[in-house]
Parts: C-alpha cells; sequence; structure tokens
C-alpha cells in the first residue's frame, strides 16, 4: 500500500503549475493533477475552427505537462458551474470581463471538494507573488485560500517561503527549506529552473489562456448581454464569440460572418439554430443571424455578407438566406459599400 | 474480449472529446473497448495523450473525411 502523502496539483498548462507540481513530486509526495475546463479556454479551439491553423501541430498543454511529470490528469467540465463566476463575480472584474480573483477561488476549491472526494491530502498551485495584478497578490492570495474552504491545506511551492507556513509544511509532509521564494512578474528564475530540469517546449505566456482576459472578446461578451437584455450564456454562445466576424447593424439583430473555410464549416452546424445567409452567384462566406430581424432586416443582412463575398464590385449578388426550418429563398441585393459599414457596427 | 461502447463526441472541440471520454470510461469495466467518433482534429494527439497518461491503450485511430475514430481498450489499475 503506498503510504505517501497525496497532493492535487491545478495543472494549467502553464510552466508555473508544472514546476510547482515537479517541486512537490521531488519531495516523494503522489502528486495528480486537476485542469478545469471552463469553455472560455483559449487551448485548441481556433485552431480546431479555423482551416489555415488545421495544419500546425496540436496538443492540449495540461496534458502534455502531466505526461511530462509523468502524472495523471484528470480534466474536470465546470462550464455550469461556472457561469456564476463570470456573471456575478464577487471581487468584479480585472482590465476586461475576467474575474480572475473569483475564477481562482473558486478553481481552487473545486479542487479542495476533489480533494476531499479523493482522500487526498492538500492543494498545491502554480500561483507567485506579484505574478497576476489580481489574483496573484500578497493581499488577495489569503482571500483565495479563505474563500475556497482550503485554508492551510493551500500550498503554493513557487512563493512558499515568503509566505506563512502552511499545515503540509507544519507538519513536515513537505520539506519547507525545498520550497521557492519566488516574487513578482519576472520570468527569469521560472525559466532557469525549467531548464534545470530539463524541461523544453512548455507553454506561454503562463495565464495567457482565458478568453475572457481579451478586451475583443469581453466586448462581443458584453454586447451579447445587452442585446438580449440578460446577463447570461450558453456554451454555444461563448464558443461562437470566438468564431468570425460580429457586427450588429441593428440593436436588434447581429452577423457572425465566417472568415474563412473552417469558420464556414463551424458555422454550419448551427444552421438549425440560427437563420444562415450564403452567397450563392459568388464565392463568400456562411454566415448567422442572431436575433429578430423582419424582411428590411434580412435584406441589409444579405446586403453587408454579399460585402464580404468575391463579389462586393458586382451590381447584384445572389443570397440564399435559409431559416432554422428549413425554408429558403434568394434575394439579390447590392453589397453595401465599405463606407456604408460604420466601424461601430464592428463588435 | 470487453464489451464494445461508443461515444458519440462529434462537432466538440477539444478538450471536451477528452472529458466525455474519460467520463464514459468511469463507467466501464477494464478491457471493454471503446470507440470515439469525433471532428475536431485536437482530439486525435489529446485523446492518445489522455490515455497514456491514465493506462488506457489506443487500439487505432482513422480518419474518415472530417471524421474521426478512436478506438481504445479500457486499462486500470
Amino acid at each position: 500500500m503506498d503510504t505517501r502523502r497525496k497532493a492535487v496539483a491545478l495543472i494549467s498548462g502553464g510552466l508555473d503549475s508544472m514546476l510547482a507540481a515537479r517541486l512537490i513530486l521531488d519531495q516523494g509526495i503522489h502528486v495528480e493533477g486537476i485542469n478545469f475546463y471552463t469553455g472560455f479556454c483559449v487551448e485548441g479551439h481556433t485552431h480546431a475552427i479555423r482551416r489555415k491553423d488545421r495544419d500546425r501541430p496540436k496538443r492540449n498543454n495540461a496534458l502534455w505537462v502531466a505526461e511530462k511529470l509523468g502524472i495523471k490528469l484528470h480534466i474536470i467540465d465546470v462550464i455550469e458551474e461556472y457561469k456564476d463566476i463570470v456573471i456575478n463575480p464577487r471581487h468584479g472584474y480585472g482590465a476586461n470581463l475576467n474575474p480572475c480573483l473569483d475564477c481562482k477561488g473558486f478553481m481552487v476549491r473545486k479542487a479542495r471538494e476533489w480533494m476531499e472526494e479523493n482522500g487526498f491530502d492538500f492543494i498545491i498551485t502554480g500561483e507567485v507573488i506579484g505574478q497576476r495584478p489580481m489574483s496573484q497578490r500578497r493581499d488577495t492570495m489569503p482571500v483565495v485560500a479563505r474563500e475556497s474552504g482550503a485554508g492551510g491545506l493551500l500550498l503554493r511551492p513557487l512563493s512558499a517561503r515568503l509566505l506563512p507556513p502552511t499545515l503540509p509544511e507544519e507538519k513536515g509532509w513537505v520539506d519547507r527549506t525545498r520550497l521557492l521564494d519566488l516574487s513578482g512578474r519576472t520570468r527569469k528564475p521560472q525559466m532557469a529552473l525549467a531548464e534545470r530540469y530539463g524541461l523544453h517546449d512548455y507553454a506561454q505566456p503562463a495565464g495567457g489562456c482565458c478568453f475572457l482576459t481579451n478586451a475583443q472578446y469581453s466586448a462581443k461578451l458584453a454586447d451579447l448581454w445587452q442585446a438580449r437584455g440578460r446577463r447570461d450564456y450558453e456554451l454555444d454562445d461563448i464558443m461562437l464569440l470566438k468564431v468570425g466576424r460580429h457586427l450588429r447593424p441593428r440593436p436588434h439583430f447581429k452577423l457572425i460572418i465566417g472568415r474563412e473555410e473552417g469558420e464556414n464549416n463551424y458555422l454550419q452546424g448551427y444552421r438549425s439554430q440560427f437563420t444562415a445567409l450564403r452567397t450563392v452567384s459568388h464565392p463568400g462566406p456562411l454566415a448567422l443571424l442572431d436575433g429578430e430581424a423582419g424582411p428590411e432586416d434580412v435584406e441589409l443582412a444579405a446586403r453587408v455578407v454579399a460585402r464580404y463575398s468575391q463579389g462586393r464590385t458586382a451590381p447584384r449578388v445572389e443570397v440564399e438566406v435559409t431559416d432554422p426550418d428549413g425554408a429558403h429563398r434568394i434575394l439579390r441585393v447590392p453589397p453595401l459599400p465599405a463606407a456604408e459599414i460604420p466601424q461601430e457596427w464592428h463588435i | 474480449m470487453g464489451t464494445r461502447h461508443t461515444l458519440d463526441a462529434r462537432r466538440q472541440l477539444c478538450p471536451l472529446p477528452v472529458i466525455r471520454t474519460q467520463n464514459k470510461i468511469r463507467s466501464l469495466e477494464k478491457g471493454d473497448i471503446l470507440e470515439v467518433v469525433c471532428t475536431d482534429p485536437g482530439a486525435l494527439h489529446d485523446i492518445p495523450a489522455w490515455c497514456r497518461i491514465n493506462g488506457h491503450k489506443v487500439v487505432s485511430t482513422t480518419t474518415r473525411g472530417d471524421e474521426i475514430l478512436i478506438t481504445l481498450e479500457v486499462g486500470g489499475e
């Protein structure tokens, strides 16, 4: 029987959490990784959707880290529970719609629950004091420990010697003197440590794995909430925010226009949920119409879509409009001149 | 030879096919065969990586047009 102490490590796929887990493995602790899928993870999606990225080598960085470390990885779907974090963050947002402090507290809480269910002893994260402006500050790190319920069972190996001793250190499960005292935004110590461990080809940059930190993405999410008159979303909504160009010609509808073949194919899968527009007289994009649109709105939408087709300079372009129930019709419309598409329409 | 099972993960983007595979395997027995059908090419890398980490065996991977079929044999401790 394995009598070693067991730690669950939050594995983001970045370097810091990898090094934190490695430091604890080096102390003879049994470590397993946990990774949370919120729906906002950058990883993989755009590669999977966009045709031009399809030939690039793909990997899930959390899986890559786990394999490099020789540990198991449990990927947990938290899409539903995470909505409350995005919609009602107690600690507010960062520069965009990123609820980083609430998010970290949520993930550590989920890790604590997993730890308790699976008979593990403590939790480790790759947090570094001062690394992130919101969730990794000396004054907010105790908030994460407290609000997650993890308390003294949350160990941050990379900054541990700058923080009060945790239970794993006090009980002697972990040797505090072999933990680190990193702080600040510099990545050099981590990169040096990675070099010492022979770890190359790790994902960079740390923390850049969430769409909510992206200003353009956040603007699209804010627009979605405003247009619907409520702050809510489904997984399909937030996936579609990652695809295509989004234009809102009128407050009550917007267009999602594929930018290349891969995106058109992806949007194709949503034709049963939205009115779809596609140019048929000229090669062009597939577009989805999200919202309520009358005949004049549909004609305007067709003119916008024609503008993004190869018939943009033609006097008229044929656009097929297909309703979610499959009923379709052809509109022959003059493409909208670029000058008549105001910048404000672009979300 | 274990029982054969199938999992439809078409139109799901990674890591969802991996998560669905992981969750499905929890209810299977060692030696069972699971066929996962996906459309995200990322699954071709991620599902085998997840299997290597967690002690399951990839029997075969086949691509048919835009669909990918990954056949696994459930391992165990």
